[in-house]
């Protein structure tokens, strides 16, 4: 699936990366607990999070995960974004809940990531 | 020329925002070398997981990392309170993490255990009022996947 149609899905709005939208992802999955993420998650893809900090960015860094979308209206600080440009990582926001996310994205063929 | 690289770090004890800059830098000079990125990344997981705990528990430390042909040796080292029980310690769900670091999206207690199971050996030294340092060993050459060492844990 290719970034754009994520966007549209998720009526999203890009808030870094925008250069990346026409990349493609295979995989996504969905935490707000990191460790989680970097106990069980294998395949790099989309990370869908309720949690706004700074190492959400690092913790997508170590698992090489090149975008984030976070769930319920949540919007990065200027700090994330920082961390994200230099990263090269896109970033998004959508407004619908973690649950809805996930599962608009999963019925549009993206499988899980773990 | 030497076939080793050494690379220090000191990670901060008061700044969660940073923890895992160490990691991000020497996954970079990894990326450098050309190294397998399966391995990179569980370098750079442990030696995050590594740096996490150091920040929360110890107030900081050191990281050193020897970068060979053959192995990766990460050596974390703090003069925290130390760990009383390691096997405890070891175990996946116990944490003595606060609530901040919970908030934060850690303190699950998965830390140790995750970088156990990323690393090919791991050696826990601890004195109670003295600190701790973590030794992670992990072999550029070794065919060893997070997803098949996750099963074998």
């Amino acid at each position: 699936m290719v970034l754009s149609q994520v966007k549209e899905i998720l009526n999203a709005q890009v808030i870094a990366g925008e250069q990346f939208i026409g990349c493609e992802v295979c995989t996504a999955c969905g935490s707000d607990l990191m460790s989680d993420v970097l106990a069980f998650v294998k395949e790099q893809g989309i990370l869908l999070t309720g949690l706004v900090n700074a190492q959400v960015v690092r913790t997508a860094e170590m698992m090489d995960i090149k975008v984030i979308v976070f769930v319920r209206g949540k919007v990065p600080n200027d700090e994330m974004v920082r961390m994200a440009i230099q990263k090269e990582m896109v970033l998004m926001s959508t407004g619908f809940p973690m649950y809805i996310a996930c599962g608009k994205l999963y019925n549009a063929g993206l499988i899980p990531g773990e | 020329m030497s076939d080793v690289i050494r690379l220090h770090f000191d990670v901060a004890g008061d700044n969660l925002t940073e923890a895992g800059a160490a990691a991000g830098s020497v996954k970079k000079v990894l990326h450098q070398l050309g190294v397998d990125p399966a391995v990179i990344r569980r370098v750079a997981v442990a030696m995050y997981e590594g740096e996490i705990n150091m920040v929360i528990h110890a107030d900081g430390g050191t990281a050193d990392v020897e970068i060979t042909p053959e192995y990766i040796k990460v050596v974390l080292t703090d003069s925290g309170p130390g760990i009383k029980d390691i096997d405890l310690a070891m175990t996946a769900g116990y944490s003595t993490a606060t609530k901040r670091v919970r908030e934060m999206g850690f303190g699950a207690g998965m830390g140790l255990p995750n970088m156990r199971s990323y690393s090919d050996e791991m050696n826990i030294t601890s004195e109670v009022g003295v600190g701790t340092t973590v030794e992670i060993l992990i072999y550029t050459g070794k065919d060893r996947s997070p997803v098949n060492m996750a099963a074998e844990a």
